[in-house]
């Protein structure tokens, strides 16, 4: 499990910097929408891997904490897909904006002149 | 308890303020401006009243030792589990540059920025938001959700008033933003999965302590924590994306996006200081010649930007990076243990060089509206929203003053700036740059102690920065001011009175140096001794276990 993990946040991470260097502005957004679920799937393997195990303990009494999933990485793995989904929400309007007001889709606005 | 207005609740005020007001806000149709900018300025004026009291209270008593952590426990959980607030000097003092900075900024947009596009006065409250709250928390998660509050509404601010520039700029901010709120998680992540805890205190408290095989791991969080607010503090070569937001951005904006590179600076100072300063054992100093070259290596670049610069905004642009290199090259001195009385200069002069840079930014706009560039980028505004800027802010608000000796009041108060920007005397840019130079030649006092060759660089740049910004301005000026013929452009009250109330507070600021100083002196020495910050936050009390007597 945990090299099918770390291979697809390696081949999720490493795509996404690519489509990010790239010069057209959806490569980019696709390219950070990538980066954005590599790293919370990092983030998430950061609580320690663990199957079968739910991350919300009982209350009351004596809990033992070593069978249970880590369920502070999942938190902050929800916010930080809450987080990185607006402002791709937010990306999308300007990149609309800036195709609309240059007419070209290319992240300098406009086209290089030697290809 | 009925403590609910008790005075510990102060210190999430700057957040709460603005939060409830941006949302008050959103209410309001958008053509009800009055009572939008009444509310905006409301909500600015409280926060400085706080600011103001959260000051006076980090500075505590002498019991205290002059230094009083202020904890706020949300949900009242004990400390190193809990999300906690923490006033310390150096964050009440960043709080009130930000409340100074925020009322002139809104009362220049009374002149017409504020209509040129929708939820202007939201968004600027939703930035203050994000700014307090960033500058308060202290736990590196809660860090980042701050910074994206802070991001989201400069985004929309950036874009206000619309126009292609401003796209094309908004769209390189955004992705350069995105890209470092990435690299912040990653930080984050390794943080979290090498020590278990995000809280800045706990964490600082585990670096001595760390296994061989962690300390690696560590430091690489460290670094890419590191380049994400670097991003932000616009370090070189980090910074290409600087210059043409600061310059695209309206007036007002610009003037409050001032303060964004140094969230971006006092991170760095509280993160590198409290992990990496006295206590880290093995680690102490991680990162300081980075921080002391590529400083230098920002205020270079700065430097021949200002002098290769056209437009004033540009050349102020650029003074934003000379600041932000100056205070990061003193940063990664003092965490190489270069002692307190630079990192005091240093802070002075990040104050200074703030409010001066805020000033030049209001200032930047009527000086140039003759002018193409500027005036050109209007005229797209205009177009974009069929109303044009300079027919527009005379009528209506009955602010429409139009101030007689426009060139004379204009030229008064750019030289004030170039004053304050070269750190020339008698304003308190010298002062700063004055401090931060003997405080370097004297590191432990007077003929104590040797000077190392990186110190004799960085003090000959400071020098030449303040050179060639003196050379950019005064030739701008000249331009300006004598070499143009026709008309003087024509001026609102309300736009040259933010202007000469940040000079004003600059005067203030040189008149009552030696207190703001002595705040400094003590904020510098407790920020190089980590342990009053760390035994602050762990020790703090549980309101549920004191006892009720206090009622």
């Amino acid at each position: 499990m945990e090299l099918v993990l770390s291979l697809g946040i390696g081949v999720f991470v490493g795509s996404g910097i690519w489509l990010v260097l790239r010069p057209r502005t959806f490569q980019v957004i696709v390219g950070l929408c990538l980066l954005a679920y590599g790293i919370n799937l990092f983030i998430f393997s950061m609580g320690r891997l663990r199957t079968g195990a739910a991350p919300i303990m009982p209350k009351g009494g004596f809990v033992n904490p070593d069978v249970y999933a880590d369920p502070l990485s999942q938190a902050l793995v929800l916010t930080a897909i809450v987080i990185s989904f607006a402002t791709t929400a937010l990306f999308l309007v300007v990149m609309i904006a800036s195709r609309g007001l240059t007419g070209t889709d290319h992240v300098d606005g406009k086209e290089r002149e030697d290809p | 308890m009925m403590d609910a207005l008790s005075p510990e609740h102060l210190i999430i005020a700057p957040i709460l303020i603005p939060m409830v007001a941006g949302a008050l806000m959103l209410l309001y149709d958008d053509r009800q401006r009055t009572a939008k900018l009444v509310i905006s300025l409301l909500s600015a004026v409280a926060l400085l009243i706080v600011a103001a009291e959260l000051v006076a209270r980090s500075k505590g008593s002498p019991l205290t030792g002059g230094n009083a952590i202020g904890i706020y426990l949300l949900g009242d959980w004990p400390t190193p589990m809990s999300i906690v607030l923490v006033l310390d000097r150096l964050s009440a003092m960043m709080v009130a540059l930000v409340a100074m900075l925020a009322i002139p900024a809104l009362i220049y947009s009374a002149a017409g920025w504020q209509r040129q596009g929708q939820h202007f006065h939201s968004l600027f409250q939703f930035l203050l938001m994000g700014l307090n709250g960033a500058f308060l928390t202290g736990d590196l998660f809660n860090l980042f959700v701050f910074f994206e509050v802070m991001l989201a509404a400069s985004y929309g601010l950036l874009l206000h008033g619309s126009g292609g520039l401003r796209v094309r700029a908004g769209l390189h901010y955004i992705a350069i933003n995105l890209m470092a709120a990435v690299l912040f998680l990653i930080g984050i992540a390794i943080v979290y999965g090498v020590t278990g805890t995000l809280n800045m205190a706990d964490l600082a408290t585990q670096i001595a302590t760390l296994s061989p095989e962690d300390r690696p791991l560590i430091h690489l969080a460290a670094v890419v924590l590191g380049l994400a607010f670097l991003i932000k503090a616009g370090i070189w070569p980090l910074s290409f994306w600087l210059p043409t937001t600061y310059m695209a951005a309206a007036a007002p904006v610009a003037a409050m996006f001032a303060i964004n590179t140094k969230l971006g600076i006092y991170v760095i100072l509280r993160l590198s200081m409290l992990t990496f300063g006295a206590t880290a054992g093995v680690s102490q100093g991680f990162g300081a010649d980075v921080l002391i070259f590529a400083g230098m290596a920002t205020i270079i670049f700065g430097m021949l930007g200002v002098l290769a610069s056209q437009g004033l905004s540009r050349i102020t642009a650029h003074l934003v990076l000379v600041s932000s290199g100056t205070v990061l090259a003193v940063t990664g001195f003092a965490l190489a243990g270069g002692g307190t009385a630079m990192l005091s200069g240093a802070l002075f002069y990040l104050i200074s060089s703030t409010i001066a840079t805020s000033a030049l930014f209001l200032l930047a706009e009527p000086i140039s509206r003759e002018e193409g560039g500027i005036a050109s980028l209007l005229a797209l505004t205009a177009d974009a929203y069929g109303t044009g800027v300079i027919e527009d802010g005379e009528i209506e608000t009955g602010a429409g003053l139009i101030i007689p000796g426009t060139f004379t009041i204009l030229a008064f108060s750019f030289i004030a700036c170039v004053l304050l920007l070269a750190g020339l005397p008698p304003l308190s840019g010298f002062i700063g740059k004055f401090a931060m130079l003997s405080g370097g030649l004297n590191p432990a006092g007077l003929g104590r102690g040797e000077i190392g060759w990186p110190v004799w660089v960085f003090f000959g740049l400071i020098l030449l920065s303040g050179f060639a910004t003196l050379v950019a301005l005064v030739r701008l000026g000249v331009q300006t001011f004598w070499a143009a013929g026709g008309t003087p452009p024509r001026m609102l009250a309300i736009e040259i009175a933010p202007v000469i109330a940040l000079l004003g507070l600059t005067v203030w600021l040189t008149v009552q140096a030696h207190d703001v100083m002595r705040y400094t002196q003590a904020t510098a020495r407790a920020l190089s001794i980590p342990s009053i910050y760390i035994e602050g936050v762990l020790a703090a009390p549980r309101v549920a276990d004191q006892p009720e007597a206090i009622e």
